[in-house]
C-alpha cells in the first residue's frame, strides 16, 4: 500500500492526496504541466516537496513532520522514465545488472537478468546496446531494469508516449498481462484518457497540481464529482440546467424539457446544476421495434454529423426546442446502418433518468 | 637538434595533463551539474586564458610567482627555490594556461548526459559516487580524452607564457617551441624546419586520435 500526501507552493504548486494498493494500477491523469510527473518524482525521491508524507508498506519515505527525507537509493522504487533513460554505454544485460541487488553472486545475477528479460519478452537481446533496439524494445528494457530493483512501488512516467501507435497497442497488452503477476502498487502517469481507462484500476485526476478526484474509471468518466473533473476527462455531453420541483419530485429543467432524474441526493429545488450523460448511454428509439425505456425522458433532434471509428459511430444531434443545443450519441456502426441514421435524419432518443449525472455548479 | 628541449616539453605536457585531469574533472562536473550564483563568472575566469594574449597572462603569472608574492614566498619557504624561472613555475603556468582546454570539453560532455540517466541510476540503487564512476564518467569519456589531448598539444606548443615566466634555461625551462625560436633567430633554418615538422606531426597525430576516438564513440552516446 502506498499513501501519498504532498503540498508545496513552488516550483509547481501541489496539493495532492492519493493512495494505491498492492497489485493495483493507479493512473495519474491531467493535462501537460498539471504536476503529474512532479508527483512521481516526489515518490521516487528525486524531488522533495515542501510538506507532506509518503508511506510505502508502513515505511515512511518522506515526512515533513518527522523530518524524514529518504534518498532515491534508500527507497525501493522502480521507475520507467518517459525517455527511458537507459545507460547508453551498457548492454541490455548490464543495464539490468546495475539495478540488481549487490549481494547476489554473478550466477544469481545472470539468472535474474534472464528472468527479467523473459518477463518483458526480450529474450535473446541481452547483448545488444540500447541504440540497436527499437523504441518498443527500449521501453521493455527500461521496465525490466525497473523490475530488477525488486521495487516496493513501480512508477511509469508516460511510458508509451515515445512509441508508435501499433507498438503502443502491443505494449498495452503486454503490460496488462505482466501487471497481473506483479504485487506492488503501480503508478502510471499519462495524459491519454483511453490509456488510463484501459490499464488502470483507479484513476486520479490532477489539475494545476491539485488532485480533483480519485476513483474507478467508471466513477471518473460517468460520475465526475464536479465540472472541473468532467472537463479534465473530456466529458462530451456536459450541459447546464436547473432543478425544479414538479409533482413533488425533483426534475431537471433543460430548455423546454423537464427530465426525471434517478439520483438527486444532496440537491435541492431551484438549484442551478451542471449535468452530463455519457454518449454511449443515450437510448435510441429504433424504427423497427420499440426499445425498453422509450417513455423515459424522450427528446427529438436531427443528425448534424456522423463519424465512425473502429465500429463505433458518433452522431452529433441538434435537439429540438433547445436553442440549438447539441448532444453526442455513440452507437455500434451496424445499429447506425440498420436504422439508416444519416446526416439530416430526425431521430428520437431517451435520456434515461438513471444515467443523468448531476454536478453542483 | 635540441632533443633536451623536446624532453622538457613532453615532460611538461604530460605532467600538466596528469594534473589537469582531476582538477578539470572536478571543475567541469561541478559546473555542469550545479547552477549556482556566480557560475557565469567562474566559467569566464576559467576561459580567460583562451582569449588573453599569452604575454598578458605570462605577465600576471610572473607577478604572481614573484618571491614577494604569497605564492612565490610560500614556494620559496617550502623548497628554498624561486618559483619564477623554474620548471615547477612553468608547470603551474601551464596548468592555468591549458585549463580552458581541459575544462570546456569535459564540461560539454557532462552537460550532454541527460539528467534522467543519472536519476535512473539513483533509482536503481547506485550512490552518487557509483553513478559518477559507472555511468557519467564512461559517458563523458570522449570529452575527457579530447580535453587531455588538447591540453597536451596546447602545452606542447605554448610559447608566450613560457618566454615570460620560464626564461630560456636549458634542461629546465627551454621548451621545444622556444628552441625553434632560438634556431630561427640564430639563422639555423634547417634545424628550425625539422623541429617544426616534429611538432606539426605530434599535433596532427594527437588531433587525429581525438577525432577517430570521438567518431567511434558518438554512436554510443
Amino acid at each position: 500500500m502506498l499513501t501519498v500526501k504532498l503540498q508545496q507552493l513552488s516550483p509547481i504548486p501541489l496539493d495532492v492526496e492519493m493512495g494505491c494498493n498492492k497489485g493495483e494500477v493507479l493512473a495519474l491523469v491531467g493535462p501537460s504541466g498539471a504536476g503529474k510527473s512532479t508527483v512521481l518524482r516526489c515518490i521516487a525521491g528525486l524531488h522533495m516537496p515542501e510538506s507532506g508524507m509518503i508511506v510505502s508498506n508502513n515505511q515512511t519515505w518522506f515526512s515533513s513532520q518527522e523530518n524524514i527525507k529518504q534518498t532515491p537509493q534508500q527507497r525501493r522504487v522502480g521507475m520507467v522514465f518517459q525517455s527511458y533513460a537507459l545507460f547508453p554505454h551498457l548492454t541490455v544485460a548490464d543495464n539490468i545488472r546495475l539495478a540488481l541487488n549487490k549481494q547476489l553472486t554473478a550466477n544469481e545475477k545472470n539468472d535474474k537478468i534472464d528472468y527479467h528479460l523473459e518477463q518483458v519478452n526480450l529474450k535473446g537481446l541481452a547483448h545488444r546496446y540500447p541504440y540497436q533496439l527499437s523504441g518498443g524494445q527500449q521501453q521493455r528494457v527500461a521496465l525490466a531494469r525497473a523490475l530488477a530493483r525488486s521495487p516496493d512501488v513501480l512508477l511509469l512516467d508516460e511510458p508509451f508516449s515515445a512509441v508508435d501507435k501499433v507498438t503502443r497497442r502491443k505494449l498495452y497488452m503486454e503490460l496488462n498481462t505482466l501487471r497481473r503477476k506483479l504485487e506492488m502498487p503501480i503508478i502510471l502517469v499519462t495524459h491519454d484518457l483511453d490509456e488510463a481507462a484501459m490499464l488502470a484500476d483507479t484513476i486520479c485526476v490532477i489539475h494545476e497540481g491539485k488532485t480533483l478526484q480519485q476513483g474507478s474509471p467508471d466513477e471518473i468518466f460517468l460520475h465526475p464529482e464536479n465540472t472541473a473533473v468532467a472537463r479534465q476527462v473530456d466529458v462530451r455531453n456536459l450541459l447546464s440546467g436547473q432543478l425544479v420541483e414538479h409533482d413533488g419530485e425533483l426534475k431537471l429543467n433543460w430548455h423546454d424539457y423537464h427530465f426525471s432524474i434517478a439520483h438527486s441526493e444532496g440537491f435541492v429545488a431551484d438549484q442551478a446544476v451542471s449535468w452530463m450523460l455519457s454518449p454511449a448511454k443515450i437510448l435510441l428509439h429504433q424504427r423497427v421495434r420499440a426499445s425498453r425505456g422509450e417513455q423515459e425522458n424522450p427528446v427529438t433532434g436531427h443528425i448534424l454529423d456522423s463519424v465512425t471509428l473502429r465500429g463505433i459511430t458518433t452522431l452529433i444531434i441538434e435537439i429540438d426546442n433547445a436553442d440549438g443545443s447539441r448532444l453526442q450519441m455513440d452507437l455500434p456502426h451496424h445499429v447506425a446502418l440498420r436504422n439508416q441514421l444519416i446526416i439530416g435524419e430526425t431521430i428520437t432518443m431517451s435520456l434515461l433518468a438513471e444515467d443523468i449525472h448531476l454536478m453542483a455548479d | 637538434m635540441d632533443w633536451q628541449s623536446l624532453e622538457v616539453s613532453i615532460t611538461l605536457a604530460l605532467l600538466t595533463c596528469a594534473t589537469l585531469l582531476p582538477i578539470g574533472l572536478a571543475l567541469a562536473y561541478t559546473l555542469a551539474k550545479n547552477n549556482f550564483y556566480g557560475r557565469g563568472f567562474v566559467e569566464a575566469v576559467i576561459t580567460l586564458p583562451l582569449v588573453l594574449p599569452p604575454t598578458v597572462l605570462g605577465y600576471f603569472l610572473l607577478v604572481g610567482m614573484d618571491n614577494s608574492s604569497f605564492l612565490g614566498q610560500s614556494f620559496f619557504m617550502l623548497t628554498g627555490q624561486s618559483l619564477a624561472f623554474s620548471f615547477v613555475g612553468l608547470w603551474f603556468a601551464s596548468i592555468i594556461y591549458s585549463l580552458p582546454f581541459a575544462v570546456q570539453p569535459m564540461m560539454r560532455s557532462f552537460e550532454q548526459i541527460p539528467i534522467e540517466v543519472a536519476e535512473a541510476a539513483w533509482c536503481s540503487g547506485l550512490s552518487k559516487w557509483q553513478t559518477f564512476l559507472k555511468i557519467e564518467l564512461p559517458l563523458a569519456w570522449p570529452g575527457i580524452i579530447t580535453a587531455m589531448v588538447l591540453s597536451f598539444a596546447h602545452t606542447l606548443g605554448e610559447f608566450g607564457v613560457v618566454l615570460m615566466i620560464g626564461g630560456n634555461i636549458a634542461g629546465e625551462t627551454r621548451t621545444f617551441s622556444i628552441a625553434i625560436y632560438d634556431s630561427v633567430v640564430a639563422f639555423e633554418h634547417q634545424q628550425a624546419q625539422i623541429m617544426s615538422l616534429i611538432l606539426l606531426a605530434i599535433s596532427l597525430v594527437t588531433i587525429s586520435i581525438v577525432f577517430s576516438f570521438n567518431r567511434k564513440n558518438s554512436r554510443l552516446v
